[in-house]
């Protein structure tokens, strides 16, 4: 008696091949994943990419300037990958302009690419993004914000997945030693850049920079941190070359330094 | 008088130039009395064909020493001399008219035109009652232009021809032609009067017509064969024969829709309703008219008399009932309706040409770029005053001048490929403690806000010069830009003023000025 009982409390195999049917239905619908291109990363994402119907966070690893403006070209470049195609646009919201725009071009975001609106608050910025989001003409939404609650960032969840649009949450430090992304969010995934120093060159120069990029946190998938060249003129990421002789090179830093 | 020495430098005139304190006339004479100071300096306007300069007006001064209309520049400065010559601006002189005319329409008849180049068309029939008669009306219309600095003269007749032949040829300021007398009052007048062609004005100078009532006897046959069928059609239609309406300038009037209600409104639904029954009639107007708006100015009248005022702007002309609603529904929460609105009033100020676009086949397959401007519009809406825009590249090294503001929907152009950081400091920070190797090194460490750096790579100098016609302190000034990476991997992009070899570039101080990432 307890063998049948058993078999009846398994799903009959119809309704969980509708089940899944329904389900890459709607994987399908919600947009392709925008890959990296580096199997480092995809393998590890769950979606093998970027979903591009879905909210992404990205913070600067300390309160410094210089990891804010590394995470600020991660955000561009992201950015930059999902408005390849010609005559798109990706709309970047924020409350203090301090972009120099010459910068986000030489990571493939030229000024035809990117429409700006600077609001007067947070909440200003959160509904131009809401709107620019449902209208779902735009490539990609950047929004600059100090702070998000956990509503603020489902409402962008649900408003990135009903435009079919990529959302990338910048989150700006307000208090220097919390990080931003510690609160509660709906976020996809939730990215951590800061700077690290780049390999030396074998002549007086700097070379390519290179970020250590975290992903603390994502849906369906585990965390985990790399070290990654930046951003080319196209936007795309690179793994570092590996170093042949890493003490000739040590030697000419502390040459170079001096 | 010439001095000795170089033929090339005019000497200055030994006499001449003494000043009061070296025993020169410390009071200057009085100046003579010239034709300029007694009458005013004459002046002629000329005109430019090829290589030959034509009077194409003169000033009663130049009339009364004896300047005309249609001589040679170079007749007229040979006959006057201190002469006040500028060229005629034809363009300037048409756009008064066209002025002149929609004044007219809008003040004192619904059909008036400008009348070739130098004149005006009225038709006061009906109209002259109004201003107290038409001798009356016409002191009054030499009143205003006088105001306005014009001089003219007016002729009332019961056709445009004889007016037009009275006006400028009757010699009077004002002449009012009792109806039917037109064909005497225009005898006497030369048939240049007439409006003629050239060649018709040479014919009849040739046969010896001189007077339009040289024309009356004339067997019309031969006159239409001589002279032209179009000179016989002028003489008809100054007489009166034949008839000759005059085509009216029309006014621009903003498309606008109103609403009076029966009751007075508050809620928020009924305001909505009644906007979208305005922006119906209003799109209504704009599509009859080919025409798109790109800012609409909806008036709200209280029951108090006040005025509540709503206004939008759009990116690009539209005349899309669906938008329009969307962006004053945007906006109902700025109306205080008080105790109640009784009429409301939408008027489109600024409208541009609109004509029907081609609809996109909906096969699913088109690339196209989706349109922007209605995002556009309702973003600029959530962030009044200030809208959404896009940043351009501005012809300028250097790099805070380098970027501007253009409007959303404009094309920009991007800047060259120098390594450039992607956030920048508001302004420029001083650093200290600054160990550098001039004049081409980059430090080797500095402290900026508190904390101290070492860097361990430089690229650089990128030298920017000064903008000397901005501002005489830019002159010499010189800033090399370095690109350095400091031990924590930071990356940053300082400058230093002055190139490190001349004093005046700048005074060697260190600041930090971007962040690469």
């Amino acid at each position: 008696m307890v063998c049948p009982a058993s078999t009846s409390n398994r799903p009959p195999a119809a309704p969980l091949a509708a089940l899944l049917a329904e389900l890459t239905q709607a994987r399908a619908a919600r947009g392709p994943a925008l890959p990296f291109g580096i199997d480092a990363i995809d393998r590890r994402l769950a979606d093998h990419g970027l979903d591009g119907a879905a909210l992404h966070e990205i913070a600067a690893a300390s309160a410094t300037l210089s990891d804010d403006a590394a995470a600020t070209l991660f955000a561009a470049g992201i950015a930059a990958r999902f408005a390849t195609q010609p005559g798109f646009t990706v709309f970047w919201a924020l409350t203090r302009f301090d972009l120099y725009a010459p910068g986000l071009e030489q990571v493939g975001l030229g000024p035809d690419k990117v429409l700006y609106a600077q609001g007067t608050s947070d909440s200003a910025v959160l509904a131009m993004t809401e709107d620019a989001l449902r209208d779902g003409s735009l490539a990609c939404v950047i929004a600059e914000v100090k702070s998000a609650d956990q509503t603020a960032t489902r409402r962008l969840q649900l408003a990135a997945s009903d435009g079919k649009t990529p959302m990338l949450l910048y989150r700006r430090h307000r208090v220097s030693d919390r990080c931003p992304l510690s609160g509660l969010s709906s976020a996809m995934t939730r990215w951590r850049i800061g700077c690290v120093p780049s390999a030396r060159l074998p002549h007086p120069g700097v070379g390519r920079a290179r970020w250590s990029v975290k992903l603390v946190r994502q849906r369906n998938g585990n965390p985990f941190s790399l070290e990654l060249d930046a951003c080319d003129d196209q936007g795309r990421l690179a793994l570092p070359a590996p170093a042949p002789d890493r003490a000739s090179a040590a030697a000419g830093a502390a040459s170079q330094a001096a | 008088m010439r001095e000795m020495g170089r033929r090339s430098e005019s000497a200055e005139h030994p006499f001449k130039a003494i000043p009061a304190d070296e025993g020169g006339a410390s009071i200057q004479p009085a100046p003579a009395p010239t034709w300029k100071t007694l009458w005013g300096q004459p002046m002629i306007l000329i005109t430019r064909t090829g290589q030959r300069e034509m009077v194409t007006a003169a000033c009663p001064v130049a009339l009364e020493l004896g300047l005309r209309p249609g001589m040679a520049a170079a007749h007229a400065r040979a006959l006057v001399t201190d002469l006040d010559v500028r060229d005629a601006d034809p363009d300037a002189d048409r756009a008064w008219l066209d002025r002149l005319a929609l004044h007219a329409v809008g003040h004192w008849t619904p059909t008036a035109c400008p009348s070739s180049n130098d004149g005006m068309w009225l038709d006061l029939t009906g109209t002259t009652h109004l201003f107290g008669g038409e001798a009356r009306f016409c002191r009054r219309l030499l009143r205003f232009l006088e105001r306005l600095g014009f001089t003219g003269s007016i002729a009332i007749a019961g056709t445009p021809g004889a007016a037009h032949a009275l006006a400028r040829y009757s010699g009077e300021a004002i002449t009012l032609l009792p109806p039917g007398t037109e064909t005497k009052a225009i005898a006497d007048l030369p048939l240049t009067a007439l409006r003629l062609e050239p060649q018709a004005l040479l014919s009849a100078a040739r046969f010896g017509l001189e007077r339009i009532a040289d024309l009356y006897p004339m067997p019309r046959a031969p006159l239409a064969r001589r002279l032209g069928l179009a000179t016989v059609r002028r003489l008809d239609q100054a007489r009166g024969l034949v008839a000759e309406p005059i085509a009216p300038v029309v006014p621009f009037e903003a498309p606008r829709a109103e609403r009076r209600l029966l009751e007075p409104i508050g809620t928020a639904e009924a305001i909505t309703q009644v906007i979208g029954d305005l922006v119906d009639d209003l799109v209504v107007l704009l599509q009859e008219r080919g025409m798109g708006l790109r800012a609409a100015h909806l008036t709200c009248v209280i029951v108090d008399g006040t005025e509540q005022h709503v206004a939008i702007g759009t990116a690009r002309a539209t005349r899309d009932a669906r938008h329009l609603k969307r962006m004053l529904g945007m906006r109902i929460e700025r109306i205080d309706p008080g105790p109640g609105i009784e009429a409301m009033m939408l008027v489109a100020p600024r409208v541009e040409e609109l004509r029907a676009q081609t609809l996109e086949a909906g096969l699913g397959t088109s690339d196209r770029p989706p349109d922007i401007a209605p995002l556009i519009d309702q973003l600029a809406g959530r962030i009044e005053p200030d809208a959404p825009f896009r940043l351009s590249s501005h012809e300028s090294d250097v790099p805070e001048r380098a970027v501007r503001r253009v409007e959303a929907l404009a094309k920009p152009l991007g800047w060259p490929t120098w390594k450039r950081p992607v956030r920048m400091l508001r302004r420029p920070e001083l650093l200290s403690h600054v160990v550098a190797l001039l004049p081409d090194h980059p430090p080797r460490r500095f402290t900026w806000r508190g904390s101290d750096y070492r860097v361990v790579a430089g690229d650089g100098p990128e030298r920017i010069h000064g903008e000397w016609w901005r501002k005489p302190q830019e002159m010499w000034a010189v800033r090399d830009y370095f690109r350095v990476e400091a031990t924590g991997g930071e990356r940053f992009w300082i400058f230093r003023r002055g190139d490190g070899v001349d004093a005046p570039t700048g005074d060697l101080s260190w600041y930090m000025h971007g962040l690469f990432g």
